[in-house]
């Protein structure tokens, strides 16, 4: 079942349309990317579902509940524009942001207990958010959006900030988390960050869904039979009816790469076997599109439409 | 309800807990106290009498000089000899006491106000004396001239005896100037709140817990219960000061309280001790049938409603501005009526039941301040009530206002922002 549907929603501030009857649907126990450029709409999106903002059209449906007041507990939230309290104690601010959501005292103490635990801050327990350093802060701030066990997990440009070594802490986390049955969402521009993360992954642009989908089903779709082929000798001999060869390079070790589309059908296998009569092959690999290729694709297609 | 009950509980702890607000609690006391008791302690360290070497070639006043704290001793020694001396010097030449007098008064240094007046006082005394003798007066006869009228103003509904005007005047300007600076002091506090969480980005995570107007009120609350701590604080602890204080210095109080008497009976040569004792005990008549109790519950009521209709307001600048420095065109507007009921006050206190007075106490953006003046003099119930409703009135709009504002701007960021981008943001649906 989805833990979260869409349906149709819209959002207009002015004369400027936000989102534009958007449908989606998320998968409980999944990771979704929700991607897009800057100003696409994602954060707007991310805001009525966290019912900051409400929607103007369409119907937003949590566990297959219309969205209500009662399911601020059941989502954690980080935006992307982030902070905390400056002067306020690590412990404090914990409990404070915790008992918002709705978690009682006592067992609000204890998850702080394990968190902190679990990301070695229990010293820093008793200090002021400004004492600790940025990388512990974005720990406090991750702790914070999980510390109320959320079923549903939404991270805006979750790793813009983190450095490299904390990313993958979080990363960890994350995967974690899912794997005791909650759902993430992830809203970035950087789809290069969170693309070997996702199973299932929406494209918004200009406040409209281009596609959406699982992962490996998109890039299937979007598979174009080419392959690379890192050869010694020349390969234009290759018929010219049955493949069509691109982006010829020359390596500094003498090597040569060449990108080679399959045009009627033949296997890979028949390619190579192509190849291996013409060329000396030292390498040959699919090239299969990264979500950042399809969306550039896809925004090429649409403006084509217009 | 129990979610802004744990934002009002946060605004206040962390705030409390400051070590500033210590500061104050203690520092506010002490200042209270010392301005109380600062008089005391300077009356009775001045006792010190100066002398005054008096050299008079006109004869009339030997021997017959009196001031308060000063002593004089009477020369015949040539004023070129006293000169050498360091001595302070009071050269009467002879003078025709029909015309201005024109004496010297030598010094090594500035002899102060107080002192110069007191000798003029006392010359001037004696050439009156001289004068009223000469007309074949004596001092006693001019005395039963001299009458004094008690005015009693009664209210002519209730028949009570109305406060003095003086008293009432006092409490009323320092009741109207502490809500004003209350207002401007912890209102700032709201709006630095705000803009704090604002540009610390922490605006976005709480809101996606509570609703923006449960945060903006949350503070608000928050910051009110502030003040009335620091104010109980402030209270007990000046009461505390100022009776401990006054019962060890009991006696120079009781000096004090006399030689502020004998000071005024020099001052005011006419009018026989009996009538300065009457006069005396007629100031704590006209404390009677002040209306205490009123002027505390206005106190306490205007202060309350006027803070949390201006709080809204400052909240709202608040979530407008990117920074601080963003903030002064927005404070123009709400400054401009609160500056407005200061500036009157003093009209106020000329009439206060005037239509002035009456309309600046009922519009809502000046009647904290302006009631506050009036109320000491007695206002009617009606008028009372009726201020007090437009008040609550204006609270609750200026929140909702403010509150359509707030829950736009929190999550703005980086737009120039103007009296136009407030009003868009008015109009926007959530």
């Amino acid at each position: 079942m989805d833990i979260l549907t869409a349906k149709g929603v819209s959002k207009q501030f002015g004369n400027h349309q936000a989102l534009n009857k958007i449908n989606l649907n998320i998968p409980r126990g999944s990771i979704f990317g929700l991607l897009g450029p800057n100003g696409a709409g994602k954060t707007t999106f991310i805001r009525i579902v966290n019912q900051i903002i409400s929607n103007d059209e369409g119907e937003i449906h949590i566990n297959g509940e219309r969205l209500a007041p009662r399911h601020i507990g059941a989502i954690g939230y980080l935006p992307e524009e982030r902070g905390l309290y400056k002067k306020m104690k690590v412990g404090e601010q914990l409990l404070y942001l915790a008992r918002l959501k709705g978690v009682p005292k006592s067992q609000a103490i204890k998850k702080i207990n394990d968190w902190l635990t679990k990301f070695d801050l229990r010293a820093w327990r008793n200090k002021n958010i400004e004492d600790l350093s940025k990388g512990m802060q974005q720990k406090i701030q991750f702790i914070a959006t999980v510390i109320h066990n959320p079923g549903l997990i939404i991270l805006d440009e979750p790793f813009s900030g983190f450095d490299p070594i904390n990313a993958n802490l979080i990363k960890d986390e994350i995967l974690k988390i899912r794997d005791q049955g909650s759902t993430i969402i992830f809203s970035t521009h950087r789809m290069e960050s969170v693309e070997e993360l996702c199973d299932h992954i929406a494209l918004i642009n200009r406040a409209e869904k281009i596609l959406d989908g699982p992962k490996s089903l998109i890039k299937d779709q979007f598979r174009t039979n080419t392959f690379e082929v890192e050869h010694k000798g020349d390969i234009s001999l290759l018929s010219q009816q049955d493949y069509s060869i691109s982006n010829h390079v020359t390596l500094e070790n003498g090597m040569e790469k060449t990108s080679v589309q399959i045009k009627n059908g033949n296997s890979p296998n028949q390619l190579l076997s192509d190849l291996i009569a013409l060329t000396e092959v030292h390498g040959f690999t699919e090239k299969v599109p990264s979500i950042n290729d399809i969306f550039i694709m896809k925004v090429k297609e649409g403006s084509h439409h217009e | 309800m129990n979610k802004i009950l744990l934002i009002i509980k946060r605004e206040y702890l962390s705030r409390v807990r400051k070590r500033s607000f210590i500061i104050m609690s203690v520092l506010g006391p002490l200042l209270f106290g010392s301005i109380l008791v600062i008089p005391i302690w300077l009356a009775t360290r001045d006792n010190e009498e100066k002398m005054v070497v008096v050299k008079d070639d006109s004869g009339f006043f030997v021997h017959k000089l009196k001031a308060n704290n000063i002593e004089f001793i009477y020369t015949n020694e040539s004023i070129e000899n006293l000169l050498l001396s360091d001595s302070t010097i009071l050269h009467i030449p002879t003078v025709d006491i029909d015309k201005t007098a024109e004496i010297f008064l030598y010094g090594k240094n500035n002899h102060g106000i107080e002192f110069e007046n007191n000798i003029e006082n006392s010359i001037e005394k004696e050439i009156r004396s001289i004068k009223l003798s000469k007309l074949g007066l004596s001092e006693g006869r001019l005395d039963s001239l001299n009458v004094h009228v008690n005015l009693h103003t009664r209210n002519s509904r209730t028949g009570e005896e109305e406060a003095d005007s003086g008293v009432a005047s006092v409490v009323g300007y320092i009741g109207a100037f502490a809500i004003y600076m209350f207002i401007f002091i912890y209102g700032a506090q709201v709006m630095r709140g705000v803009a704090e969480e604002k540009t610390n980005r922490i605006v976005e995570v709480i809101i996606s817990s509570v609703k923006p107007f449960q945060l903006m009120m949350g503070k608000i609350l928050g910051i009110a219960l502030v003040v009335l701590t620091q104010l109980t604080i402030w209270v007990v602890f000046t009461t505390a000061i100022y009776t401990t204080i006054s019962a060890y210095y009991a006696d120079e109080m009781k000096l004090l309280a006399e030689t502020q008497q004998e000071q005024s009976l020099i001052n005011n040569p006419g009018g026989t001790k009996i009538e300065q004792a009457k006069m005396l005990s007629q100031i704590s008549d006209k404390v009677e049938g002040f209306p205490v109790l009123k002027t505390i519950f206005s106190f306490i009521f205007f202060f309350l409603a006027g803070y949390l209709m201006y709080a809204a307001l400052f909240a709202m600048v608040g979530s407008a501005v990117d920074s601080m420095e963003d903030s002064q065109q927005f404070m123009l507007p709400i400054t401009i009526p609160l500056i407005a009921s200061i500036i009157v006050l003093s009209a106020v206190l000329q009439d206060p039941h005037g239509s002035l007075a009456f309309w600046m106490s009922v519009i809502p953006l000046t009647s904290p301040v302006v009631m506050m003046m009036r109320v000491p003099f007695d206002v009617p119930n009606t008028e009372l009530l009726l201020s007090m409703f437009f008040l609550v009135a204006g609270f609750i709009f200026t929140t909702w206002f403010a509150g359509r504002i707030y829950r736009v701007g929190i999550l703005m960021h980086g737009s120039k922002v103007n009296y136009k981008t407030l009003w868009k943001w008015f109009f926007m649906t959530d």
